[in-house]
This record gives structure tokens, sequence and C-alpha cells, in this order.
């Protein structure tokens, strides 16, 4: 726990703290503003994101790299889990509700994403969830399952988090954040039924999009 | 650990609160907070990062009481959870003094006499309140925060809060639909994200202190 705790005191080394008011990110921010009660609404905030905060009516590039992103991710988790709840007499009883909730919100996710990205939004990809053969038991086994699904959702906790500095100051931050901790939730549930704590520890770490994506690719074909 | 010794030394007025969220209220005017007294604590990542201090002293005081205080039949593997939960957050609690330095608010004093920390079912109702409020709370003030070191930071901590609901609700249910935040998310799959003002007005019946209504909306 302490190395991850230096990790984020290293990154906040700024003594004079909440004393640097740069007036042109405050006028961005009171730009992006939304009423309290929107924020209730993530599909409002995506659609004003796409249609009012943003001038030209488009994401700028770096947001819709984001989006896409964590929509392949989506995609993937979205694909796993209709697998997996399609397989019959691979869920035990009783977490069949648990895994159908997560799969409902994985779908959901990719609705979304797909819907804030328009026509920008990137296709399905391929998927392999033997991992070329190294989980050939996957949708046969349980604890295969189990397993890759919380690897899964502790990846997605990690993505989210690492793309959240890349969409400050955008609408679309409160969304991200929205789904983010949808995936702990999700990775907080199936860790004990694989044996691990709902916990990493105190603080979670992110990964980079090229950490996410070289953990991702065995199980993209 | 030493922190929530019941001194009343160290009251926090909540105008002191209320002036954290009146820094938020610079930021989201709709708060209609009186700018006035954002001079108290100081402006900007300060106001939100007070305001999630005051959340993690709440949250770790309470587990600390809870590990202190068994409710009636807790199990070891049960208390292995509550007591790791409570490390968490008292870890939280001081990642956030120390960042916040000489601006950080002072310690509260709490009031869980609505908590019957005998009864398993009051305290892990609690817990789970506390959890899910936290998760909104930080995913609320995400927008808020302009420093983007302060934002991973918020971000390293928001998930360890989501990742307690889902602890929580497998000491109440087991591994459930409620596990995965059933309850909680929506039709979109989107958790809650609630601004200062919705949330301090939650928190507040466990925080000792005149609390005047007058200052929150």
């Amino acid at each position: 726990m302490s190395n991850s705790n230096d990790f984020i005191l290293d990154a906040i080394d700024e003594p004079e703290l909440g004393e640097r008011i740069d007036m042109g990110k405050r006028n961005l921010f009171a730009r992006y503003a939304m009423p309290a009660v929107a924020l209730s609404s993530a599909p409002l905030i995506l659609a004003a994101a796409s249609t009012e905060a943003f001038a030209a009516g488009a994401l700028p590039q770096k947001v819709v790299d984001v989006l896409n992103f964590a929509l392949t991710l989506e995609y993937l988790e979205a694909a796993f889990y209709k697998t997996g709840n399609g397989s019959s007499g691979l869920i035990p009883s009783e977490y069949r509700a648990l895994f159908r909730t997560i799969g409902e919100h994985e779908t959901a996710h990719v609705a979304l994403l797909q819907h804030a990205l328009g026509s920008a939004a990137v296709k399905a990809p391929n998927v392999d969830f033997t991992a070329g053969g190294k989980y050939a038991d996957v949708f046969s086994n349980f604890k295969t399952f189990a397993t890759l699904s919380a690897t899964f959702e502790d990846l997605g906790v990690a993505a989210y988090k690492g793309q959240a500095g890349n969409l400050a100051g955008t609408p679309v931050l409160t969304t991200a954040l929205q789904i983010h901790s949808v995936e702990a939730r999700h990775a907080g549930a199936v860790r004990p039924i694989v044996g691990k704590a709902s916990t990493i520890g105190a603080f979670d770490t992110p990964k980079s999009k090229a950490q996410v994506l070289a953990a991702a690719k065995p199980f993209l074909a | 650990m030493t922190e929530f010794t019941p001194s009343r030394r160290h009251v926090l007025k909540w105008t002191g609160i209320a002036a954290s969220l009146a820094v938020a209220g610079s930021v989201l005017p709709n708060f209609g907070i009186s700018a006035a007294l954002a001079a108290d604590l100081g402006s900007g990542d300060t106001g939100v990062l007070n305001y999630a201090y005051a959340l993690e002293q709440l949250e770790a005081a309470f587990y600390t009481q809870v590990v202190k205080t068994p409710y009636k039949g807790a199990t070891k593997a049960e208390l292995r959870v509550l007591t790791s939960i409570r490390d968490h957050e008292i870890a939280h609690r001081q990642f956030l003094k120390k960042a916040l330095g000489k601006h950080a608010i002072p310690s509260l004093e709490v009031d869980f006499s609505a908590i019957d920390f005998t009864s398993r079912k009051s305290v892990l109702g609690t817990a789970d309140v506390f959890e899910n409020l936290g998760v909104a709370a930080y995913n609320g003030a995400g927008q808020l925060i302009k420093n983007v070191a302060y934002l991973a930071a918020a971000g390293s901590i928001v998930s360890v809060e989501a990742r307690h609901t889902a602890a929580i609700q497998e000491l109440i249910g087991g591994a459930s639909a409620k596990a995965a935040g059933e309850g909680h998310v929506d039709k979109s799959g989107l958790d809650a994200a609630l601004s200062p003002g919705e949330v301090l007005p939650k928190a507040a019946p466990f925080i000792k202190t005149a609390v005047t209504a007058n200052s929150l909306v």
C-alpha cells in the first residue's frame, strides 16, 4: 500500500495547493458546467458533449480516441459476458444474477459509447477468449471464467482511470467516471469468487493505453 | 488512527463545510452559496479536496468504531474485510490531510448515535450508505478538480470505494446482483454523480455539528 501511496504523493508535489488559479481553465470549467440535475443523466451529458459544448458539433479527436479505446474494451467485456451468460452449465445458480447484471452493464456501456461517438465509433473487434488456447475451458470451467472476468474488470478500472487526465475539462469526464466506478464494483464483486479480496490496496493504480492494449491483446483475435 | 478521539477541541463549524462548498460553487454557481464564505478555506482544488477529506474522515471514524466494537456474531472473515476497509479509509484520510497540508479543515467530530454498532444489519446498512455516497461524491467532484494530479488521486480512491460497495454487499447478501451495483447503477450502466450540495446533507446527520440548511442550498 505504501508504494501506491507514494506513487500518488509523488504525482502531487505542488506545495501551494489551491493557490494557483488559471483563469482560462476556470472559464473552461464554467462553460462546461452542468446543472446538478443533469449529472444524473449521462446520456444528456454525452449528447451535450457532441452537440453543444463543442462548437464544431463533434468531439475533439483526443476525446474520440479515448472513447473508442473505452468502447473497444467494453465490446470485449460485453462479448465475454454474452457468451458466458449464454453457456449452459457454466455459471452456478448462486452467481447467475451477478454475472447477468454485469453483462447488462457492459452492454449498456457499449450502447452509450456508440451513441456518443456516432459515426466515429470503432467496430467491435474479433475476440478469442481462449487466448489462443491458453484458457481453452473459459466457457466450460467456471473458475477460468470467473478468473478472466476479474482480470477484465480490474483492467477496465485501470484503463478508465488512466484516461481521466485526457478527459479533464470536458463534460465527458463525469460520464467516464460513472462508468469507471461501475467497473470497480464489478471487480470488487467478482474477485472474492476466485478467492481474492475485493480490493487490491487502498489506492488503485491506473494503466496507460499501451499497457491496457498489451494486456487485452491475447484476447483480440 | 488517533484522529477520532471524542475530543471537542476540533469541532468543525458547519460553516467550514459550507465554505468548502462555496469553493465548488465558484465553479458551479448553481449551488447558490455565498461566495463570501470561500475566503475562509481557500479556493479551487483545496475546497474539493477538503470535501473529500471530510467524507473520508467520516468513513474512517465509522470503520474504526466497527472494528473496535464488532457487531454481534461477526465472523473472523467479516472482520478481516471490515478491518481492511478501515485501513483503506484511514489511508485515504491521511493522504488527503497530507496533500492539503495547512489548508486542511480540522478533524471532524462525528455523531453515530443513529447507528447500532451491536447490530450487523445496522452496521452493514450504514457501510453500504457511506460507500455508495462516497462513490457518487467522487464521481460528481471529478469535474470540479482543476489539477490533473489531484484528479488522478481522486480516481485512485473512488474505485476503491466502489470495490468496497461490492465487498459490503457480499457480506450482506453474497455475490448477488446488488454486489454488481444493482439499485445504484442506472439503465445506461452508469453510477451516480452527485454534487457536493447533494452529498453533504446526506452526510450531515453523522457529523456532530449544528447544521444549518441555509448554508447548503
